[in-house]
């Protein structure tokens, strides 16, 4: 029963103020598990921030909210945003600026009751490398660890669902490398539901656990981030750098070589040398276009990372000439982007066994 | 100088005083409605608020002096109440002179909230922090030097009035003789030295009270 509550539920209905032909009404109906990470992806202007928003009750929406088992938004109820259990990460960090570092945490903290409070200021503190920035005001910092300050406040908000608004959209490349890590421990140590919106799928492969696939204001696609990225009637399998993702855990390292060896699913692979230790979780990224499939095991090939794999779905690809391969290992899924002529020729078809030889895996995080 | 002379002096300081404490308390409140709201009351509020600044001071007189009278809508709640009238004493100047110099502290209030970021407010919403609050301690530290300026030209303007004062506090002394209408007396009895003192005084301390508000914000003193 109480998973059965863990959600978050939001029918919306929002038209923009300003209906011009390119905008559109947001209208969805969605119900998501409050837990990990829940990305929201899909072009830009497409409502992603407007439904963050809407969920947030920052922009007034006809239609219904409710978190767990508290009404946000009914037909006679408005829960003010700030009596809502939420914590929000804007895209630009919005620091108080006549407060120092420590001022900004604090007005979190303060508003928080003392038996409320989830989570310890020197906690945060440290785990954000916060601690030589306190007395700063936040004009003194950099784009990167001004949103720090800003992921901190919000965790010391005690929040019971997190809303970040691409928080990584307005930072330099660096500062984006700089953060993402915070974000990826968030995510591993921290048991706070977080909705997270973005465009990058850099960002989308290293944190989604859901995907929700949003298209001109409606959702086009929920669920699970491996199967929506490989599922080919979907945009994302579409994409140039078209991607899957798999959960992985570092086997051993073989540093004469220079290189790691991970499990995933239905078997191991080779990667670049990593300098995580043996036994931690990490994610491999496998794109499309480096995924080859022949009928029986090659030996003596270049090639070192080979599967063997169920065909489980052929679908046409954007390029009439290529057709994407959606390919099994146990209950995961990769996806091979090859010539609609090679599949004819060797005769592939669904519920077939394969190899699948994979030129480069890429670990991230 | 003479007791009349003094005696304008202290009662223009405390007219000053009282009306620009007044002014803040009241334009607070007003200046964030006219900031947040998008009625379209607002706009017309706006257009009243801002009148006196280009009315000459003795219309305004004019039809306060009829409002506050005997037969007036507010002389007959005074008198009901059993305040007697306002006019020619120093509570009708009061009322005057807040109507009189409302421009000079809404604007500038208006204008340092508009300068607060929206997004700050939205963060502090976010944090759990009711409008009030968020009010409280965020729009009102980062609107500091708006005050500052507000309650510099709500209070100079006070003190240089003389129309408003004229047609509705007449010349009475200590009560609602004040400086500048003290001035006038004195140029009008030929008295002109006794009238340098006072301007030459009005002059320096207009000067030194902007030059003060001019460079603390050039200094950055109240910038945050």
């Amino acid at each position: 029963m109480s998973e059965m509550v863990n959600v978050l539920r939001a029918r919306l209905l929002h038209r923009y103020e300003k209906l011009t032909p390119d905008r559109f009404t947001l209208d969805c109906d969605i119900s998501l598990p409050m837990q990990g990470f829940t990305v929201i992806s899909g072009r830009s202007g497409c409502g992603k921030t407007t439904l963050l928003r809407c969920i947030a009750g920052l922009t007034r929406s006809e239609g219904e909210v409710h978190f767990r088992e508290q009404c946000w938004q009914g037909a006679k109820k408005f829960l003010p945003v700030y009596q809502r259990p939420l914590a929000y990460v804007f895209q630009q960090p919005a620091l108080f600026p006549h407060m120092d570092v420590r001022g900004n945490l604090q007005f979190a903290l303060d508003r928080v009751k003392p038996d409320a409070r989830k989570i310890v200021f020197d906690d945060v503190v440290s785990w954000l490398e916060l601690g030589n920035f306190l007395t700063h005001k936040p004009s003194q910092l950099s784009g990167g660890q001004q949103q720090r300050v800003a992921i901190a406040r919000a965790l010391l908000a005690s929040p019971q669902l997190l809303l970040m608004d691409e928080p990584l959209a307005s930072l330099d490349v660096d500062s984006k490398a700089e953060i993402l890590p915070y974000l990826e421990r968030l995510h591993t140590q921290l048991s706070i539901p977080v909705l997270y919106v973005t465009h990058s799928m850099d960002e989308l492969a290293r944190l989604a656990d859901q995907l929700v696939l949003l298209e001109n204001g409606k959702v086009r696609a929920v669920g699970d981030v491996h199967e929506l990225l490989t599922r080919p009637d979907l945009p994302l399998a579409h994409l140039d750098d078209a991607a899957a993702v798999l959960e992985a855990s570092i086997l051993q390292h073989d540093e004469h070589y220079h290189l790691s060896q991970v499990s995933v699913e239905g078997g191991s692979l080779t990667v670049a040398l990593s300098t995580l230790a043996v036994g931690s979780k990490t994610r491999v990224r496998i794109l499309a276009r480096d995924v080859s499939i022949t009928l029986q095991p090659i030996e003596r090939s270049s090639i070192q990372n080979s599967l063997r794999v169920r065909i489980a779905e052929i679908g046409p690809d954007k390029d009439a000439a290529r057709v994407l391969v959606r390919l099994e290992l146990g209950s995961s899924c990769i996806l091979a982007r090859i010539t609609r002529r090679a599949s004819d020729q060797l005769a592939l078809e669904v519920g077939q066994s394969v190899y699948a030889h994979i030129k480069t895996v890429a670990l991230i995080s | 100088m003479n007791t009349d002379d003094l005696n304008a002096i202290w009662l223009t300081l405390k007219l000053a005083t009282v009306v620009t404490v007044l002014l803040l308390l009241l334009c607070t409140p007003l200046a964030w409605w006219l900031v947040r709201t998008k009625s379209r009351v607002a706009g017309v509020i706006n257009v009243i608020v801002t009148l006196p600044l280009v009315l000459p001071p003795t219309v305004i007189g004019f039809y306060l002096l009829l409002l506050m009278g005997p037969h007036g809508a507010v002389g007959q709640i005074t008198q009901a109440l059993g305040i007697g009238l306002l006019p020619f004493t120093f509570a009708g100047l009061v009322v005057a002179s807040v109507l009189y110099s409302m421009p000079f502290v809404v604007q500038p209030l208006q204008n340092a909230f508009e300068s607060v970021d929206e997004p700050l407010l939205e963060a502090a919403a976010t944090l759990r922090a009711s409008p009030f609050d968020t009010f409280c301690y965020v729009v009102l530290p980062l609107a500091v030097p708006g005050y500052v300026t507000a309650a510099t030209l709500g209070f100079a303007h006070t003190v240089g009035e003389f129309g408003v004062v004229l047609m509705l506090g007449g010349n009475i002394p200590g009560a609602t003789q004040v400086l500048s209408v003290q001035i006038y007396n004195h140029v009008e009895a030929m008295q002109f030295s006794s009238a340098h003192w006072l301007a030459g005084g009005m002059l320096l301390f207009s000067f030194v009270v902007l030059s003060l508000l001019y460079g603390v914000r050039k200094v950055g003193l109240f910038r945050v």
